[in-house]
Parts: C-alpha cells; structure tokens; sequence
C-alpha cells in the first residue's frame, strides 16, 4: 500500500537545491512524509535501513523551520541508544550547514555536562536529540510546560526496537505527558519492517489505540529481494553445538572472495569462539574485527571507524550491530547458527546493502543438524515475506510507578486526569482503574496491606484533591533513580594495569579463580585477581578457556519458526534441498523410528546407561522446554518415576528417570499449568531477578552506583530478601503483581507452554524403542553441559562439603563430650 | 532434632541443620537459622536482628515492606520455641535505629514483649541502638562474660573466647559453574563472628579485610544454606567484587 507521492513543490528551493546538489532526488517516502506534515499529521514510516529513514523523519522540520524561523523547542528527536542520538546530530550538522538553515541541533543525554543542561532548559534547542530517560527527566521538571510548549514534531527512531519494551513504556508514558502540554505537536516514528504495523500505529496514536486513525503510514520503497543461501559445506555437520567450527576455512574463503563482511552470531560467547577460529585460518592476515556490547566503548568506536572507512575485511558481530549506525559497503551478511526468527534476519540481512537497488546477500551457516533445518526454514520464511508477530506486551506497574512519581515531581497532579492521560498510552490503554489507583497508593505510600507507612507518605493529596511531592527529598531521589534499564551488575577488565579490554558480568568473573584462561576481546587471558573494582588479567596462559558465558545471549526459537521446522520434518518430498548429512539423518529417524508429525507429539522412551529416557519433540523453544522439564520432573516425583534429570534444547526436551511413564497423556496433562506451575515460578531464579529489576524500576531498591559496594554492604537491602518477605507478608502486593505480570507476559515460555500442552492433547505419538534414535542423539550430548537448577544445588553444596571433609579431616566437628538431655533440647 | 549432636553422628557435618564447635573448651552449636546455641548454659544467642529496617528506610522514601520485624520475629519466636533456652542474648544492633521503638507496630511490639519476658533477655548495645527502645523487655549490657566466652557488639582485636556480630558475616562460593552465597558464622577457633538475623540484613563477605583483618590466617565459615550448614575453610571461598 504505498503512500501517493507528493507534489514535489511542497520542498523548498532551497532544499530541492541541497537534493540537487548531492546529486540526489527525494524519495517518494520523504516526499509523502512532508505531505503528511503538511497536513499536520503524524505519521509512522516503515522501511528498511539505508532508504534515507532518518532524513525522511527530519525533512519536514527542516523545512518548516526554513520556511518560518522562530525560537523555542520545535523538533524532539529520541533514540534507544545514546550513540545514535550523538551519530544523527552529527549526521544532521551537514544539511543545515550546506542549506545555511538558521536551526541550532543539539544532544541531551546522561553524558551532556551539567553546565550545558541548564543552558539547554534556559535557551533551548530547535532540535533536541536525546533517549527515553533524559526526556522523562526534562519532564519532571516544573518548568516542563514552558519547555515543550512551543514543541511542533516528536521523532521516535527504531520504534521496533522500543515498543514492548520497558523502555518503551517509559517512553509512551512521556508522549502522553508531552500530548498534553504541547497539543500540536505531530508523532513521527521510524520502524524497521514489522509484521503488525498496526500496533506500532496504536503505539504512536494519541488515543492509544489501533482505530485512533490519527496516524498515516508511509511505506518505504522495499529494495530488491535479498539473495541468501546456505553454506553448502563439504564438511561432515556436527551433531551438536552452536560455533560451527568445521564450516570455518569455508566461511574464511568467503571473506576472501568479498570486499567486506558483516559475520553476525548470536552470542558474546560465540562471537568470541568464531573470531578466534578465523584468525587461526586466517593466512593471509586479513583485517578481522570484532564487535560485541562487552568491549570498550573506544575500542566499538574504533571497529565501527574502521568499518565505515573500509580498512576492514570482516567484522564478527552480535545484535550490538543490529541497531544503529550506518555503513556503506558491506557486501555479504554472514548469519552463524540459527537465526531464531525472521524479523531478526530480515533486519541482519539489511546490513548489508543501502543501496537499494542492489540485492542484499546473505549466507547462512548452520552449526549443527537441526540448525540445518531452522535455516531453511527462515530461509523460506524471508523468501515470502513472512515475519514473526508478537504481540507487544501491556506497559509494566513498575514504570508507571516511576511515571507517576516524576509526574508529581513536576507539579501537582489530579488522579482523575493522570488516568486520563496514561490510558492514552497504548502500553496502558487496557489499565483499570483500579489497578492505576493501586500503583498509585503504591508511589503514595508504599500500598502495604498492612497500611503502616502513613506518616512517611512520599505523596500528599492536597484539599483540591491533587497529589503532590511531600518534600523536595522525593524528587532528589526520583531524579537518581530514574530509566528502567537494569542489568547484571559489570566489572571492567584490566590488562596489566594497562587498557580497559571492556566489561563481563560480575557473576561470570566470581565463578573465576587466578589462573583460569578465558577468551574476551579476542584474546586469550590469564585471570589474575579482582582489584578495585576491575578483574585484572594478563594475556596467555595455558589450559582451556573457559569461555565467558554472558546472561541473555540466548534467544528463543520463534513460534513462527518452530512450525515451519515442523513441517519441514514432515514433509520427505521437500528433504531434496537439505545437506545429505541431514537427509541421511532424517532417513534413519525415519527407518529406526518415526517422524515428529507437523501437529501433535512425538514421545520415544528407550533405554540408556541403565536410565530410561524420555525425548519429547516439542519444538517450542529452549525456555518453554526449561519450564515443561522442571514441570514434568514434578510430577514423574509424585507418580514415583524416579527422575533424575532433564535437559532442553530449542527443539527438545529430555527427561532420563529410573522407570518410564505408562500414561503420556496424564503425564503431559494441562493441569501441570496450575499449582506445579504457581510453586515452582514462585520459587525459581527467574522470578528472583524479575522481581529485582521491577523493584528497582519502582524505586524500592537502589540501584548499585559504582563506588557505593564498599560501604554499602550494609545498609543496601538485597532484593531477594525483600521478595522473600513480600511473598510471605503481602502476597498480593503491586510490585508481586507486576513480577509475575513480567514473568509470565515478558517471556511468553509460559503462555507458549500452555497453548502447546492444549494443541497436542490427545495426539501424542508414543514410540518405545531398545535403543537411541538418529534425531535424539542430538539432545542427548548437551546431556552434562547444561546445568539443572533447583535441588541440584544441594546436592552440589554437600558434595563440596563431603570433598572437603574427607581432604581436610581437621576440620571435622570436635569428639562429642557433653550428653544430651533427656528431649535433647536445651535446657 | 537434638540440641546435642548425637553419639552416633556422622563426621561430615552436612547431614544436619547444625553444626558442632568448640571455643575455649566451651561446646557450641551453629544453627541453620542463623542462631548460635550453647547447650551447657541454656543460652541462644543471636546477632543484628535490624529490627525496623524496612521502615527506617520508609521514612526516607523508599518504600521496603513493613514485614521485616514480623518476619524477623517469626524465626527467633520459631527457634526459641524449638530449643527452649533459658537466656537469650541478642548481640547487639538488635534496632535498626534509635527511634525504632516508636515505629514499631502495637502487634509486633506486644509479640516481643511475650519474647522477653519468658526468659532472661539481654540486649547488648549496638552502633545502631546503644539505647535499646524501654517497654520491650529485657535488660541492656554492654556485654555478657559467662565463664570462659564473652559476648559482645563489636569484635575487638586479639580478643579469645569472644562471639560478637556487628559485620554481617557471608560467604560465596563457587560450585561446578555456579556460585552461591550466603550468610555464615566465622571462627579461627578464638573468635567467632555470627550471622546477621534480622530479615533485610545482607552480609559482607568474610574475605573482607574488615573480617578477615579479625581473624587468624586459616578461618574456617560455617555456612548456612537452605536449612542446612556446610562448613567450609577459608581457601575454598570466593571474593566478591572488589573484595
């Protein structure tokens, strides 16, 4: 449905000049996006990266304030990465310089100088640049109104990337608050391609919702198709693991062959394995470069500097090059292991040309059989366009807590109008009143059942009935606290006293002792000590790394995905395409076994090493698997099954147990989604963390500054003990509701779980066999490099312990001299 | 479950929710639940209790649940009823503050009132209260000597025979790719550093110079973890991050 372009004398002579003098036209995209500016309407443009986006969001500001000079805040432009803000102002300099427009464009983000803020808030900007957080603190400032009121045009770049985040809650919150205190002002968002535009419609409408009509979509031009392909290796594939490490020399020659490419993984952990492996192959020392979030940020920099002159070759990267700045020239897109989903290639895949109309080429590199089959999958999923639909989830308690709380920073507010205005928010546009009112008297008071905390109220009603700040220490301790990333703690790692290399999360450095090697910004390093804050390493060192294994590298298989891999199991005619280790692998299943049908379940039983096994083809993904295991090894307990284990991957789960079940049906019955599933979410890590990030959003717990650990240890309360506590206390406290909202919403395993448990009822395919199957053997060799969480702790502890003991008998408890009484109690 | 470990106990001491010690000849038990008992003389002793924490940070806007003294009641009440002792001894810092008292709900405060009054109570002066709330019960000291051991606040260097809390003692460790922390008491067989008791009292790890500094060369920690204690030496444990 693409926009009709519009009449061109809507540009300038000024500007069409500037176009001219680049030797350039205006894209029918940025034409309809002036169109719709004229008209005073916002507008959300989709296209893929490289059609001139960013500009295309610009030029109507430009030109109006070309046209209509004037003073005072017109144009707010928000970035989810601060870089970006600091890259598009850069990038902006030169058309207002070459078209001498009188328009001052500025960045404001956490790194800006205290100095330079102020002026900012005095005489602002035409054009402010910033992220999320930086505006929601403008906002709670009482001179906001003044600020924004003058505001014409609000920009809202990679709004894929934010809408359903929390950040993206924040976000929609301040547009409501903007909506009010600058009425005319347009929405402007720029998306990558998405399969429900209509969401993001809802996101940036003023009623915050799908109908609200108010916003025109523009549709860039979509390029030629791209040409992927996948690795057609002569190398036998691997069974298992994820560095496809036999496809290397192959994937070295294709580097040889192209000028540059972009090699993406799916983890840090990855990113390193794959660069050292190129490097080792690497004979004619070609330039190859990595780029992960870990690294420091002047080595990114440099990568990224490197990158845009040309002088690199290849660079090995995660998703911290999935959004962001532009590069010319790169010629192939390289995706190693699955991609997991189609959005997520198609949006890699656009890395690789912004030249329209050239094909994009990609080259997929499976690294083990049944990535073999996600890849072709994802391969046809690109090929007809199809993309994964999530749905956003609703906005959290927790920021709205935050929201509110710097609402009243700013000025007094009204219950009765706040409500109004939040629902507005199309995060929020479901929120009851009742649950508004409740985080409400959470930011009032704390919301305790217990009602205790009265008389340190943080916000006062008034005799109008407006809320205020009870005292200007709540704003200080809103303005410290303020934006709702949260993530595992950092330490900086130190060579010898010399550069920073880049920062690993705290946990991963704690489970290093001295003298462990581990493999960070392509080196091998030798562990030293934690010194001031900083894991101090050396280069070398012998032995086998340990590889830093970071938090939530590991995505899912999409929903999408999963079914197209299903089909392709089940369907032998469409086997000809696939490698003929994979084919041969499928026909074995085939011959030895059956095949998981493309609806239902697949279940073999066999015995193995004295245990029996339980492989179920559930292909739901690997955190719905974790969930199903823990689930289904409850209840193999109870029905005295003995289980002893159980391992997921995206595509399976096995379980191993001293007998096998009898009924699958009763064992794979839905009910395991209740009361199994409440005690176990309500005990498991993930609810832990989930809790924290919320708590600490909502402002209950402080976020840790670095310097502050030191001192304090003592007087922070962690957050685990405070869940432990609310749970027992208060269980259906605000923040408890939140967690499991985030819990169940955010990671959608749950929700996947129960539509999987009720799509198989009563067609679950039971194969009993004396032996191992082709496809389980797959599943089977993670077997001992996943861990199992829960009680297994326990048992770790006491062997630990036991070891110790037996090594160090002085340790043993003294020879008992005392005689017990008679209850053996104390007196 | 015996307040004495039984004649035919394991050595490995991980079978049981407590541990067995010795200091100056005096037989002490570390309990799972972070008290320490003393079967010779019917005392239970426990350190930093915080009580009030939650809204001590209330009044200064962060607004941590109102339950910590419940809860912190809730395990002390649960373990005087298990072992019966006839004195406890709380190490000090049993208040969060000094105006706790007057933030105390009227339902915990009659609870702690029954405490007190069963048996011989004794606050020992912390930095946080060195003047415990009046109307709770019990009696204030400094500290308490019962023959050879002394039991005080704050652990004073050189000192032998002596239990003090005060440094919130934990202790990580790293198990088969995965790490675990937790509180723990600490001992070099002179001294004996107990855990914090009170709900939101986190621990500073005991490779801190500040603990470590207290303690001879090779301490050992008895850790308490999910209802058990694992006793572990000092070479075993894990620093924290800048630790």
């Amino acid at each position: 449905m693409p926009s009709p372009a519009a009449p061109t004398d809507l540009i300038p002579p000024n500007v069409a000049g500037w176009f001219r003098s680049r030797g350039w036209a205006p894209h029918a995209h940025q034409l309809a996006m002036v169109a719709a500016a004229d008209e005073g309407a916002s507008a959300l443009l989709i296209a893929p990266t490289g059609g001139g986006k960013t500009l295309a969001g610009f030029l109507p500001s430009l030109i109006e304030l070309a046209e209509r000079p004037r003073d005072g805040l017109h144009t707010l432009y928000i970035s989810p990465l601060k870089a970006l803000a600091v890259d598009i102002q850069r990038n902006l300099e030169s058309p207002i310089a070459e078209m001498r427009l009188p328009i001052r464009a500025e960045t404001r983000t956490g790194d800006t100088p205290e100095a330079k803020r102020r002026r900012q808030r005095a005489h602002p900007p035409h054009i402010l640049m910033t992220t999320p957080e930086s505006l929601a603190l403008l906002l709670s400032y009482s001179d906001s109104d003044r600020l924004f009121h003058p505001l014409r045009c609000v920009i809202v770049d990679e709004l894929h990337a934010l809408a359903g985040t929390k950040r993206g809650d924040l976000l929609a919150l301040a547009l409501a608050r903007l909506g009010r205190l600058a009425p005319a002002a347009r929405r402007v968002g720029l998306s990558a391609t998405v399969a429900a535009p209509d969401q993001l419609l809802a996101w940036l409408s003023r009623s915050g919702r799908k109908d609200g009509g108010d916003v025109k979509l523009v549709l860039g031009r979509s390029g030629a198709a791209p040409y992927i392909a996948i690795l057609d290796s002569r190398e036998r594939l691997p069974w298992a693991g994820h560095t496809a490490q036999h496809a290397m020399a192959e994937l070295y020659q294709q580097i040889r062959q192209q000028r540059t490419t972009l090699v993406f993984v799916n983890t840090r952990a990855q990113a390193e394995m794959v660069f050292q492996a190129l490097w080792k192959v690497n004979d004619d020392t070609l330039p190859i470069a990595l780029h992960h979030g870990s690294l420091a940020v002047e080595q990114r920099r440099k990568v990224e500097a490197a990158m845009a002159r040309g002088d690199l070759r290849a660079v090995v990267a995660t998703s911290s090059l999935d959004l962001g700045i532009d590069w010319a020239a790169v010629d192939l897109v390289v995706q190693i292991g699955a991609p997991k989903g189609s959005s997520r290639l198609i949006q890699r895949i656009g890395r690789a040309n912004h030249r329209l109309d050239e094909p994009s080429r990609a080259l997929l590199v499976p690294a083990n059989r049944f990535e073999v089959l996600e890849c072709r999958a994802a391969l046809d999923a690109v090929r007809e366009g199809a993309l994964d639909g999530d749905t956003l989830r609703p906005g959290g308690f927790d920021v709205l807590a935050q929201h509110m709380l710097g609402m009243a920073c700013a000025a007094p507010f009204h219950p009765d109008a706040l409500y109004e205005e939040v629902v507005s928010a199309a995060p929020y546009a479901d929120l009851s009143r009742d649950e508004f009112d409740d985080v409400l008297d959470f930011v009032a008071t704390g919301g305790y059942a217990l009602g205790a905390y009265e008389r340190f109220q943080r916000l006062r009603r008034g005799d109008d009935g407006r809320m205020a700040v009870s005292g200007p220490a709540v704003a200080r301790l809103y303005r410290m606290n303020v934006g709702t990333i949260t993530q595992e703690p950092l330490l900086r790692v130190r060579l010898n006293r010399g550069p920073v290399l880049g920062e690993v999360e705290e946990y991963f450095i704690q489970g290093l002792t001295p003298g462990d090697t581990f493999l960070f910004a392509g080196q091998l390093l030798k562990f030293l000590g934690v010194r001031e804050m900083e894991a101090q390493v050396a280069k070398g060192g012998t032995g086998d790394p340990k590889i830093p294994a970071y938090a939530g590298g590991r995505l899912p298989l999409t929903t999408h995905l999963a079914e197209r891999v299903r089909a392709i199991l089940a369907d032998p005619a469409g086997w000809r395409d696939l490698p003929d280790d994979v084919r041969e692998w499928l026909e074995l299943q085939r011959l030895r076994s059956v095949l998981p049908a493309r609806d239902g379940l697949l279940v073999e039983l066999f015995p193995r090493n004295g245990k029996r096994f339980l492989v179920a083809y559930a292909f739901e993904g690997r955190n719905a698997h974790q969930t199903l295991g823990m689930l289904l090894t409850r209840r193999m307990e109870r029905l005295g099954l003995g289980p002893l284990g159980f391992v997921a991957t995206d595509y399976v789960l096995a379980v191993w147990s001293l007998r096998s079940p009898d009924d699958l049906d009763a064992l794979f019955d839905q009910d395991m989604l209740g009361d199994d599933l409440e005690a176990w979410m309500e005990e498991s890590s993930m609810l832990r963390r989930t809790f924290r990030n919320v708590a600490l959003i909502a402002g209950v717990i402080e976020r840790r500054h670095p310097g502050q650990e030191k001192s304090g240890r003592q007087v922070t309360v962690s957050s685990d003990l405070i869940y432990d506590v609310l749970r027992k206390h208060d269980p259906g406290h605000v923040l408890l509701r939140a967690t499991r909202a985030d819990a169940a919403g955010g990671l959608t395993d749950i929700r996947r779980l129960a539509d999987f448990l009720a799509r198989v009822r009563g067609r679950i395919a039971r194969k009993d066999l004396d032996r191992i199957s082709p496809l389980a053997v797959p599943v089977i060799l993670e077997i001992g490099r996943e861990r199992i969480d829960g009680d297994a702790t326990d048992e770790l502890l006491a062997a630990a312990a036991e070891l110790v003991a037996e090594a160090m008998p002085e340790l043993r408890p003294p020879p008992k001299r005392a005689e017990p009484d008679r209850q053996g109690r104390l007196l | 479950m015996s307040g004495f470990p039984q004649a035919d106990a394991q050595p490995c001491p991980t079978d049981d929710s407590r541990a067995a010690l010795t200091l100056c000849g005096a037989a002490l038990l570390a309990d799972a639940s972070g008290a320490l008992l003393w079967p010779g003389e019917g005392v239970l002793a426990v350190a930093d209790l915080h009580l009030e924490k939650g809204s001590s940070f209330a009044a200064r806007g962060r607004m941590l649940p109102p339950y910590d003294t419940r809860a912190t009641l809730d395990r002390l009440a649960a373990v005087i009823e298990r072992e019966r002792p006839s004195r406890v001894l709380c190490l000090g810092d049993s208040f969060h503050d000094r105006r706790a008292g007057g933030r105390i709900t009227a339902e915990d405060s009659a609870r702690l009132r029954a405490l007190t009054a069963a048996v011989d109570w004794v606050w020992i002066t912390g930095n946080h209260d060195p003047d415990p709330p009046e109307g709770l019960g019990g009696r204030a000291a400094a500290e308490v000597r019962l023959g050879p051991l002394v039991f005080r606040h704050e652990a004073q260097p050189g000192a032998v025979g002596e239990l003090s809390g005060h440094l919130h003692p934990a202790a990580a460790l790293a198990l088969a790719g995965r790490r675990l922390r937790d509180r723990c008491f600490v001992t070099d067989g002179a001294k004996l550093i107990l855990p914090a008791f009170g709900a939101f009292t986190g621990g500073l790890n005991v490779l801190n110079p500040a603990i470590a500094g207290l303690l001879g060369p090779n301490f050992q920690v008895l850790l308490t973890a999910r209802g058990r204690v694992h006793r572990f030496p000092r070479d075993r444990l894990s620093p924290d991050r800048g630790g």
